[in-house]
């Protein structure tokens, strides 16, 4: 394999470094009592042992150092791995912990270098999405012209049996489906999902936007105009697509 | 069961007071018994579009703050003894008026009259939305061009959310368009909005259109109500926009160009 590729140095390249985000949990300790760490860990694992089963932490000893507490990180991570959890770096430690941190082979992060989120967040944590399970998410459904000056928000979906007027607005956290002529500003996903859509029998309209991403009257190519389409997201790009043009 | 009627735009100088006067004067030709009320306080037309601003004594104001009785301030019209005015006052402003009070002198107009109708100001501040909000019927009076027709959008969507009937939750308030100032040769240049372009904008029955003409010019000046000018091209639009309100079949006219009094007598294109 290796002479294969020496041969052959422009072949793809088998790996690519690539920028992400993620959501990771932050443990802040405030003693150095690792026997009370221990079985305050237990306790609160326990209340949902499915999301802190192998839940990746990030330790936080900014709190406890200002306490001057003493805490080994090799004895530290050792009652945290017991608890199931999996400590993947530390921040705010001192210049010992950090060194014994990177000799256990746990990457270092800078206190600055993230926002931190407070305590809340662990709390919420046994249900994570709340916000989502209680929101109503049902469609509205409206039969009546959308004037100039009305303003229409919709938790889930929005349908709209008429039209709607230059100078109206409507938006939904889910899609947006206008039945008539839509003359006004329509705003789908607008608690930022982006798979929401926008149709409508006849495009018009003053401004389109998914999640964000808009195009005003100006932008919109008049070839699309006064058709019946469908609107949606794809690779940031907001694309117009005429529903009777077959591909 | 009263009627009422609401003649409303949004925009200023479309001609809200001149339809106001002719619509009510229709109805009271007709034999209904009809108030027309001025609600443009502080800058009041509607008695000198009905000729009576030398009879003025008390006005909706005074009868609002009990001032004086409803009786005392209706001015039975010189033409029409079915027709009444009550002007507005011209010395105060919108304030003066009060939803509780323009409430209880409908109720008070309702026991006596047929149709009641409330000739708007401009705008959609509280003058217009006193006169709109106890309405049945609204007449939307509309011009051939985009900033009028988006105003009467905005009024229609304010009608439907603002108005007792919205409130209460009962059957919405019946809208009608009348398209005033109508010029078919400027259409045909491309300086008007069409019948169809403006009603697939609103989207609300027509009942009429009344044609640009001199007339109503000569009306106003006389303070006669274009509607009783019979020879007039405006006046008989009115009395058929009149008509089809009380249900009657009558064809649109004044759409469509001119084409002269031989040509189709003669059956010409």
């Amino acid at each position: 394999m290796s002479t294969n590729s020496k041969k052959k140095p422009n072949s793809t390249p088998a790996l690519e470094f690539k920028s992400s985000n993620f959501s990771v949990p932050v443990l802040a300790l405030s003693g150095d009592d690792l026997i009370t760490i221990e079985q305050q860990l237990i306790e609160k694992a326990s209340l949902a042992p499915d999301f802190f089963k192998n839940l990746p932490v990030v330790i936080d000893l900014q709190a406890s150092n200002k306490l001057n507490c003493v805490i080994d990180i090799a004895e530290l991570t050792a009652v945290i791995k017991k608890a199931g959890l999996l400590p993947i770096g530390i921040r705010g430690g001192n210049a010992q912990q950090n060194k014994q941190a990177l000799e256990l082979l746990i990457p270092v992060y800078s206190v600055n270098s993230a926002a931190i989120t407070d305590e809340p967040q662990k709390q919420q944590a046994p249900v994570p999405t709340p916000e989502i399970e209680t929101r109503d998410t049902s469609t509205m459904l409206i039969t009546q012209p959308i004037r100039s000056g009305q303003r229409i928000y919709a938790t889930g979906d929005l349908i709209i049996m008429s039209q709607v007027s230059s100078g109206a607005e409507i938006m939904a956290e889910g899609n947006i489906h206008v039945y008539n002529t839509l003359r006004g500003r329509a705003s789908a996903g607008i608690q930022g999902n982006k798979d929401a859509r926008i149709f409508c029998f006849d495009l018009q309209a003053e401004l389109i936007s998914v999640a964000g991403n808009y195009k005003v009257s100006e932008d919109i190519d008049a070839s699309i105009r006064n058709k019946p389409v469908q609107i949606y997201l794809q690779n940031q790009a907001l694309i117009i697509q005429d529903l009777l043009q077959h591909h | 069961m009263a009627r009422i009627i609401v003649v409303t735009s949004g925009k200023g100088g479309v001609g809200k007071t001149t339809t106001s006067a002719a619509i009510a004067m229709g109805l009271a030709k007709k034999g209904h018994k009809t108030a027309v009320i001025d609600f443009d306080v502080g800058l009041r037309n509607l008695d000198l579009i009905m000729g009576c601003e030398r009879r003025v004594v008390y006005d909706f104001v005074n009868v609002i703050n009990g001032e004086a009785t409803l009786n005392q301030a209706l001015i039975r019209d010189k033409n029409c003894n079915q027709l009444y005015i009550l002007p507005a006052s011209q010395t105060r402003d919108k304030d003066a008026l009060s939803q509780e009070g323009v409430g209880k002198i409908l109720d008070e107009l309702r026991k006596e009259f047929k149709y009641i109708v409330c000739d708007s100001p401009a705008g959609i501040e509280k003058g217009a939305h006193l006169a709109m909000y106890y309405a049945d019927d609204a007449f939307i009076v509309t011009n051939p061009e985009v900033s009028s027709v988006r105003d009467s959008d905005r009024m229609l969507g304010i009608l439907s959310s603002k108005s007792r009937r919205a409130e209460l939750n009962e059957e919405p308030i019946k809208e009608y368009l009348l398209l005033s100032r109508y010029s078919p040769d400027r259409v045909k240049l491309g300086e008007m909005l069409s019948v169809e372009d403006v009603q697939d904008i609103l989207s609300l029955h027509l009942l009429g259109v009344i044609p640009e003409s001199k007339s109503v010019l000569n009306a106003s000046n006389s303070g006669m109500p274009v509607i009783l000018d019979e020879k007039s091209d405006a006046g008989q639009a009115y009395a058929d926009i009149v008509d089809r309100y009380l249900g009657e079949d009558r064809p649109h006219r004044f759409i469509d160009e001119d084409k002269g009094f031989f040509r189709k007598l003669f059956g010409g294109k």
